[in-house]
């Protein structure tokens, strides 16, 4: 009976995000109240009924309902309680209702955050979403009802993928989703501008909050896929440009360049038309990728069951929302004034060089990772694209953000001094350099590719220290003012993991005897021995490594192979003994004759800065999203 | 209307119209060097009873399908409610080859979902999968009277391919 419930409450979500999307914007076009005052209640209805349908979903995983197709083709009554509730995800229905419903969380939250605005703009942002999640919960109930019902029902469920059984993967999705769907608010904000004319610096103010929280969601669910994929798949890598990576990662470069452009249209009236351009694109990205992911168009790692009536769908929704903004951005977007005039030399235009290398990467990698599918089309063969197009593409267009990165955050509106910026950026042009010279001859290997690395990362470390003091000695400095650096620092921190993993990491494929060593990195591996483990739902096979440096044992270090009960693919744990400046890594491989086992080791310098970074420009952005001009506005509305 | 403001919005129909076409292609559909040549023969013994063997040559004269599974395979289970329709139909003989699989737990999996197959052979060691190219499983390949093979499909047949595709092209070569 439960599960009906569930159903229900989806199909009457439905209904009500009708009225969501239909009323509230003919009310606000024909100025009738009570059709926008509407708005509200039903966002809050919605989130409600969807709330409930997503429960119901967990309770069903909870208590093993195998009556349930979709439980009983994700979950197992083996799997630990944990991947049985994120099981709730594990598949295509599942993160289908994710999505809807976060989305739904979001339109709360604008509907709950939003008492100061004024009712007309309420009313269509909240409507637009409205329209959004009324075509979701259509594609969810017509082709990907999770309530489906096996009847009789399943024995026992068929699991959930054991790539899948991590705790990485309980918050990646929802993180990840929760940035794809959040800049559904931006883009609501930014038709709803289109609608009502009112392109100003109000609503870039109003969106701002908004669209760094949803970036930082997408970084830090970005971060943790990468993070995920690094330990848990046992390549040793952390990002392989697969189209699915590539899906989260375009509108992140897309989302950082509207970060940027909003600050301009906020504070200078600038860029309006090219900012509600950027808002449109961001979130079309966003549906461009669950389109590129659910449908099947690309092969990819992510290897969801496909099925192509869901992706006609998907495309006749994308054509519907994209197409019917960009036909407004065309006929309304002309009609907006130009901002306040900007020298060459103003922060203005360090901005928009900014945010042109920021689209002209994701244009590239869009291209990248649509390419196969381009040539495909036009009957020219099939082919893959992969990481080294990516890599020479995407690092020299970065190259010089990181340069502007230097200097842009030391300019003023309008137009400054160019000449005395440069003269005061001297010391860290210094230090960028002594960088780029030293810490290759310390690592060992000079490598151009690496100097050029730790340049840039350290000319972004030096500058933005340097203006942090500067600041500090002038006043206190604002929350957004460190939150910039803060995601900056974070940025160049992200580089330097990069550079030292690109150039100094190493990888040794070896047979081993039990009492063997192999060095890596200054490191002696030792295997003591292979033993078998028992797990709740596997058997393990794990191996006993000793970490030695200099003589000293360091630490055991115990990677498996795991033969999960509902699959017979192998599954490979590799363990990872983490440090500051040094990651070792040592997976399990098949085991040879004469009990010898194919083992991998790697030595990964600096490979969590990486992650690290994501997590100060995540930080940054909580930082910047906390500042004082936004928290007035709060306070004004909860009085 | 300025025509700049028009350039995301043909942008954007040039890609829809790649992305409606691409969905209508499959990047699994990878064209095999096998089609239009003989099938490669093999004898090897029945999954259900390893004393019988069976060879190709005795169905000279008819067009047959042959579906490559394994028990280990996911993909192969979401095939598998399609297998048992097209076993309903009796419309030509359908061979299974279990590859690269435990004798086992293929008779488990055949038990626990029904057995849409004429007869299953077993490919143990995965020697007669490498002579037709099998690349992923599952695949399917319809063989006509004469031995030749006429079509290949990599991935899990969905009802739609077999309705459009496969049953058709029986018909037709019979």
């Amino acid at each position: 009976m439960i599960p009906e419930f569930g159903h229900y409450a989806l199909i009457l979500a439905l209904c009500i995000a009708m009225v969501q999307g239909v009323l509230p914007l003919v009310g606000a076009h024909q100025g009738r109240r009570e059709w926008l005052m509407l708005a509200r209640p039903a966002a809050q209805t919605v989130f409600l009924l969807l709330a409930i349908a997503f429960l119901v979903l967990t309770w069903s995983f909870y208590v093993n309902d195998f009556s349930v197709l979709y439980v009983a083709e994700h979950s197992n009554s083996l799997l630990p309680v944990i991947y049985r509730l994120s099981a709730v995800w594990g598949g295509h229905e599942g993160s289908l209702l994710l999505w809807v419903f976060l989305m739904a969380t979001w339109t709360f939250l604008v509907a709950q955050l939003s008492k100061s605005l004024d009712e007309f703009m309420v009313a269509r942002v909240i409507g637009v979403l409205g329209l959004v999640i009324t075509g979701l919960l259509l594609f969810v109930v017509a082709t990907s009802n999770p309530f489906e019902r096996l009847l009789p029902a399943a024995q026992d469920g068929r699991s959930l993928n054991p790539l899948l059984q991590d705790p990485g993967l309980i918050f990646h999705p929802p993180m990840l989703y929760m940035g794809y769907v959040g800049f559904s608010v931006a883009f609501a904000f930014a038709i709803a501008s289109l609608l009502s004319g009112r392109l100003d610096a109000a609503w870039a103010r109003w969106s701002r909050p908004w669209t760094t929280a949803a970036w930082v969601f997408l970084t830090l669910g970005i971060a943790l896929g990468s993070w995920w994929a690094y330990y848990e798949l046992g390549w040793g890598g952390w990002w392989f440009w697969d189209p699915v990576e590539n899906a989260s990662f375009i509108p992140w470069l897309v989302g950082t360049a509207l970060l940027h452009s909003l600050s301009v249209t906020e504070k200078r009236g600038g860029f309006k038309s090219w900012t509600v351009l950027l808002a449109i694109t961001a979130f079309s990205l966003s549906l461009l990728g669950t389109f590129l992911v659910r449908s099947g168009v690309l092969t990819s790692v992510h290897a969801f069951a496909t099925d192509p009536a869901r992706g006609v769908f998907i495309l006749i929704f994308l054509v519907l929302v994209v197409g019917s903004s960009l036909v407004l951005y065309a006929w309304r977007a002309p009609k907006s004034t130009m901002g306040g005039k900007f020298s060459l030399t103003s922060r203005e235009t360090f901005i928009l060089l900014g945010n042109v290398f920021l689209v002209v990467a994701g244009a590239s990698i869009l291209l990248g990772t649509l390419y196969p599918l381009l040539i495909d089309a036009l009957h020219l063969g099939k082919i893959s694209v992969g990481p080294p197009y990516f890599n020479s593409v995407f690092v020299p267009i970065m190259s010089p953000l990181l340069v502007l990165m230097g200097i842009g955050p030391w300019t003023s509106w309008k137009g400054s001094n160019l000449v005395a910026v440069i003269k005061r950026l001297w010391i860290a042009a210094l230090v960028a350099v002594s960088a780029a010279i030293l810490i290759p001859m310390v690592m060992g290997e000079f490598t151009w590719l690496s100097s050029m690395g730790f340049l840039l990362a350290f000319w972004v470390i030096a500058s933005g220290v340097m203006q942090i003091i500067r600041q500090a000695k002038a006043g206190k400095p604002t929350r957004s003012f460190m939150g910039m650096q803060v995601a900056h620092l974070g940025i160049a921190v992200f580089v330097i993991g990069v550079t030292m993993v690109g150039a100094y990491e190493e990888e040794k494929d070896v047979r081993m005897l039990p009492g063997e060593t192999v060095s890596v990195g200054g490191y002696q591996i030792q295997l003591e021995g292979v033993k078998s483990v028992p797990g709740p739902n596997y058997k393990a096979v794990q191996g006993t490594f000793l970490l030695i440096k200099n003589g000293q044992v360091e630490t055991t270090m115990y990677p498996e192979k795991r033969n999960y009960f509902s699959s017979t693919m192998p599954m490979t744990e590799a363990a990872i003994d983490v440090g500051l400046t040094r990651d070792i890594y040592v997976s399990l491989g098949e085991e040879l004759e004469d009990k010898a086992w194919a083992v991998r080791v790697y030595y990964k310098p600096f490979v969590d800065w990486i992650w690290g970074g994501c997590l100060f420009m995540a930080l940054g952005g909580l930082l910047a999203m906390s500042d004082k001009r936004y928290r007035m506005k709060l306070r004004k509305s909860t009085a | 209307m300025k025509a700049k403001f028009l350039i995301p919005l043909l942008l954007f129909v040039v890609l829809v119209g790649f992305l409606a076409v691409g969905l209508d292609r499959n990047p699994q559909d990878v064209p095999s060097p096998l089609i239009g040549k003989p099938a490669p023969a093999f004898e090897l013994p029945q999954l259900a009873d390893p004393k019988k063997s069976f060879s190709p040559e005795s169905l000279k004269g008819q067009p047959w399908i042959l579906n490559v599974w394994a028990s280990w395979c996911a993909a192969c289970r979401d095939e598998h409610p399609v297998l048992v329709e097209l076993g309903k139909l009796k419309i030509a003989p359908l061979i299974g080859l279990d590859y690269k699989d435990k004798r086992d737990d293929g008779l488990l999996m055949l038990a626990r979902f029904g057995d849409p197959y004429t007869l299953s052979v077993f490919d143990g060691n995965g020697r007669v999968g490498i002579d037709y190219g099998v690349y992923g499983v599952p695949e399917t390949y319809v063989i006509d009277k004469t031995g030749i093979i006429r079509f290949k499909y990599t991935g899990p047949i969905t009802m739609q391919i077999l309705n459009q595709k496969i049953i058709p092209l029986i018909a037709e070569l019979k």
